[in-house]
């Protein structure tokens, strides 16, 4: 038994195309710390240097927005569906001043 | 026969020259695909404006048809329209009784409620989307929608004979759900909230060849917004308003409000002005008021809890951009309880003659508090902008039972002795 973590399409470069990985970890820091050890320069596209998820970047426990929950503190078990989703957004006015 | 030539090849020109992250600049081609594969960031359309600020000029806007499509240069499409080219181009509307009622002397409405051909601002965004979505060569398009743009999508795909998967929350007005059956597309409604509906089809795009206007195509489908802007500008003479009140949802069409009045200032189309973009949502789902009310940089998700389900979302995917617009054009945001989003409406009704959806009581119930705060001055050029049509949204209010009499002149007579 382990955690399920679901891979969205932009990652699985990183994971040899696979879309389902398997992991242990308490919660949902750990599990990154883990999804880096094994597919190194993965999490480098979902957190900032200083730790904290990018903008961008939407985590799901079991379905629910982790930012819901208790974000990279969010304790994950042994059952558990962890889907790493990127977000949809659009653009803004100050492309212009580029 | 060849100057014809050329003319049809100058009227269809893309202005287009790629994608680009909002984040990291990264650059891609046109294609379907809305988020960067460096950094996820969102990507953008970019013109070439040194080649636009040249071929572009009010004379030969005025010259073209009272659609969406006379600003063609600016919008993301290299070929004719091939749905909604009918659409835009709907009334700038004064609203001298509204605004003695608000205190605003020079209040506008701009009235989407009358857009071709689903009655919301949405057949914007579609007429852009779809059209690309075929130039693309999809054949199966769809949506994640609040209702509006389920209407639109569903419209517009018929009239271009694609096939439409239109994904709904379940809790939605029962008119949208048949304004959007009634075209032949498969409606599917998922368990749960808007939010859930967006995460679903964000995953979609990666598995099935579909065009989903507000996900894999979302860098055009947001451009079509941009015309709301470039109409209220070109009605008020060739000038920018001194501030725009918009509904927020996703934020994306305040967002791009925000950009039409920028690009038309660098195109030389109307004088530097710095209008004021407000921001309104419902207090049930006020993820961006909230932030900005706190100046707070974090958007923080909430489970939505309002009459106004076109406004339901609570993890707004452009709120970010709109807080900055908001910001940076010196607005501010507001929210509107059931109760005054229900009044809002009325008054709308009552004052100027027009019925707008939940969204538009809450323009007009955020309006009034802007107003009272004096975040609106009474001289200022004021524009509502009114995005959707009461007729979808009537389970939001309760028609009173009319007096019934017998057909005889001393019934009516009595009636207005009693005062009625």
């Amino acid at each position: 038994m382990s955690v399920t973590v679901r891979i969205p399409q932009p990652l699985r470069r990183f994971t040899e195309n696979r879309d389902v990985i398997e992991l242990s970890a308490g919660t949902v820091g750990e599990l990154l710390e883990q999804l880096e050890r094994q597919y190194p320069g993965i999490t480098e596209r979902l957190r900032e240097p200083d730790g904290q998820l990018r903008r961008f970047v939407n985590i799901y426990v079991d379905g629910e927005d982790i930012r819901f929950l208790s974000g990279l503190a969010t304790e994950v078990r042994d059952g558990t569906e962890v889907s790493i989703i990127p977000a949809i957004a659009g653009g803004s006015e100050s492309v212009l001043r580029c | 026969m060849a100057q014809a030539t050329n003319t049809v090849e100058a009227e269809t020109r893309s202005y287009v020259t790629g994608l680009r992250c909002r984040l990291c600049r990264a650059e891609y081609p046109e294609r379907p695909v809305a988020i960067c594969e460096e950094c996820f960031g969102p990507l953008e359309v970019e013109y070439d404006y040194a080649a636009l600020v040249r071929v572009i000029s009010r004379e030969l806007i005025a010259s073209r048809p009272p659609t969406m499509w006379r600003y063609r240069e600016l919008l993301p499409l290299g070929v004719p329209p091939r749905v909604g080219a009918e659409t835009g181009y709907t009334p700038l509307v004064p609203a001298p009784r509204l605004g003695a009622a608000l205190g605003l002397k020079n209040l506008y409405i701009k009235n989407d409620g009358v857009c071709h051909p689903t009655l919301s601002f949405k057949d914007r965004v579609v007429a852009v989307s779809l059209s690309k979505a075929c130039e693309f060569g999809f054949d199966t398009v769809g949506c994640a929608s609040t209702g509006n743009l389920a209407n639109s999508v569903a419209a517009n795909a018929a009239r271009a004979g694609l096939k439409a998967y239109v994904f709904i929350p379940e809790m939605l007005e029962q008119a949208k759900i048949l304004g959007t059956q009634i075209y032949g597309a498969r409606v599917i409604a998922i368990r749960g909230t808007y939010d859930d509906v967006n995460r679903l089809c964000s995953e979609i795009v990666y598995t099935l060849n579909w065009g989903l206007v507000n996900v894999n195509l979302r860098p055009f489908y947001s451009e079509g917004s941009k015309t709301v802007g470039f109409e209220i500008a070109e009605q008020l003479g060739w000038r920018a308003p001194d501030a725009v009140v918009v509904p927020m949802a996703g934020g994306s069409l305040l967002t791009k409000i925000h950009k039409s009045f920028a690009e038309l200032q660098h195109l030389g189309l109307i004088p530097p002005a710095r209008p004021r973009l407000f921001g309104a949502q419902a207090r049930g789902c006020n993820p961006i008021v909230a932030a900005i009310k706190e100046g707070s940089e974090e958007i923080r998700p909430v489970k939505p809890r309002t009459i106004a389900h076109s406004l339901a979302i609570g993890d707004p995917a452009d709120g970010y951009f709109a807080m900055r617009a908001i910001r940076e054009s010196g607005g501010w945001a507001e929210d509107a309880t059931d109760e005054e989003i229900r009044e809002g409406i009325r008054l709308l009704a009552e004052t100027e003659g027009i019925f707008t959806e939940t969204a538009g009581g809450v323009t007009v119930a955020v309006t009034k508090k802007l107003a009272e705060q004096g975040r609106l001055s009474p001289d200022e050029t004021i524009i509502l902008t009114i995005t959707g049509n009461g007729l979808k949204t009537m389970e939001a209010l309760t028609a009173s039972p009319p007096i019934t009499i017998a057909p005889k002149i001393a019934e009516v007579e009595r009636l207005l002795r009693e005062g009625i």
